[in-house]
């Protein structure tokens, strides 16, 4: 059996002034050709003007078990948003 | 449907009190509508019939590209093969988002490969029926996708992530698929009384096999009410094969053509019609590999396979030796 080309997760960008965005992963023997796929594979119906790709080897993500510890600290803190604060209605648009 | 008749390895669904607390757990995110994602938990038979289903559908996507790369040449306007290209080339992109979906479940793309090289795992029963003239390409486009959308259109919906984004994609794109398929169709239909016979004809052979696609009925078995639970698998075969029925008769009086079934009648009561089940036991053998393409299909599938592989071995080689001369370069330059 011969060696598998190593997966690569792909990012576009559907149009100027937005995000990368992840958008799936594909097989490639080397960055250039991992580009060339996305192209084919994720792109044939206008989606991008940008294509960043990465091997997915590289990629360092949280654990599901770390949820808790990493999120739930934000719950409490409903005075980061701006519903939290009552401002009378003479005050006008705030 | 592209995956017929996966097994789960259970024996039905597993009673609330002989779940662990975690398989309960599990149960209860799918029943709230939230989503798994790969590395999550997940009871090893969710997996392994994931593994499956999503197999057995890429699987189809990439062998699908067989009986329609067929008439790539000989189309008969170089408009209609750009169009054929376009959505040969879908097919293959389809296959490979449900691959990379199944990958996330911990099977690499080789073993799925040689799975399906060696017979192992399947892929739908239809594209074992060979397509003999270009009114059977309009027939495919609108009868097999108009098929396969009725199935993938609710799997949209299912708890996997990574199959549900794959699906999103996928019926974004295949409405194309089935509309110039009907497109040749009205063409075929409207045209001389020989085209006109060749689309019927195809419309004759492609009818029962369009049914199989959902596969036999499965009221009663304990596979699918497991995968219904999982959501991996949300209608049974028999309601997607009746709103097939109801939703392609009309579309054939429009063409002028006849559903090849005497006894296809509308039931006022249950406001849908009544029609002939397709012969299990050819679909039977089919899946068994005894329908008219399954050795082509598997011959053609393998050659490609072996054929390239001088050329992903030699890219690998190629990147291996880039990557070295960059690293050198990269040290002589500090």
């Amino acid at each position: 059996m011969s060696s598998e080309w190593p997966l690569w997760e792909v990012f576009i960008r559907g149009q100027h002034g937005l995000n990368h965005r992840h958008v799936g992963s594909l097989h490639a023997p080397d960055a250039e050709l991992a580009i060339r796929h996305a192209r084919d594979v994720y792109t044939r119906r206008n989606e991008g003007v940008s294509i960043w790709v990465v091997r997915s080897a590289d990629i360092s993500a949280s654990s599901p078990s770390e949820k808790g510890p990493l999120f739930e600290p934000s719950n409490d803190k409903v005075y980061r948003h701006p519903t939290f604060y009552d401002i009378p209605d003479d005050v006008g648009h705030m | 449907m592209y995956a017929q008749m996966v097994k789960t390895d259970g024996k039905g669904i597993k009673p609330d009190a002989e779940m662990t607390p975690e398989e309960r757990r599990f149960q209860a995110r799918i029943d709230a509508g939230e989503k798994i994602e790969p590395k999550e938990w997940m009871p090893d038979a969710y997996r392994q019939t994931l593994i499956r289903q999503i197999g057995q559908h890429a699987h189809s996507e990439i062998v699908g590209q067989l009986p329609e790369g067929n008439w790539i040449t000989r189309a008969p306007t170089l408009e209609r093969k750009a169009i054929l290209l376009a959505k040969v080339q879908d097919e293959a992109g389809h296959g490979l988002y449900l691959y990379c979906a199944a990958e996330t479940l911990g099977v690499s793309r080789d073993e799925l490969t040689e799975a399906l090289l060696s017979g192992k795992m399947k892929y739908s029963s239809i594209f074992n029926y060979p397509t003999l003239t270009w009114a059977d390409i309009g027939a495919v486009g609108w009868l097999v996708d108009g098929a396969a959308i009725m199935n993938q259109v609710p799997l949209q919906r299912t708890s996997y992530g990574p199959y549900s984004r794959a699906m999103i994609r996928i019926c974004k794109e295949e409405s194309f698929h089935q509309r110039q398929g009907y497109d040749i169709m009205m063409k075929m239909a409207q045209g001389t009384p020989e085209q006109k016979r060749m689309a019927q004809d195809a419309l004759d052979r492609f009818w029962y096999p369009s049914l199989m696609m959902f596969g036999p009925s499965d009221k009663d078995s304990v596979h699918s009410a497991q995968s219904m639970a999982w959501k991996i698998k949300i209608n049974t075969n028999d309601e997607l094969r009746q709103k097939f029925v109801d939703q392609t008769v009309p579309q054939a009086e429009y063409l002028g053509l006849s559903i090849p079934d005497p006894d296809l009648s509308w039931n006022e009561d249950k406001g849908g019609y009544d029609f002939s089940q397709p012969d299990w036991s050819e679909f039977f053998a089919v899946l068994k590999g005894n329908g008219p393409c399954n050795r082509d299909r598997i011959e053609a599938r393998q050659q490609a396979w072996d054929d390239g592989r001088w050329f992903r071995d030699g890219l690998s080689a190629h990147a291996t030796k880039a990557q070295a001369r960059r690293a050198a370069s990269k040290v002589a330059a500090e």
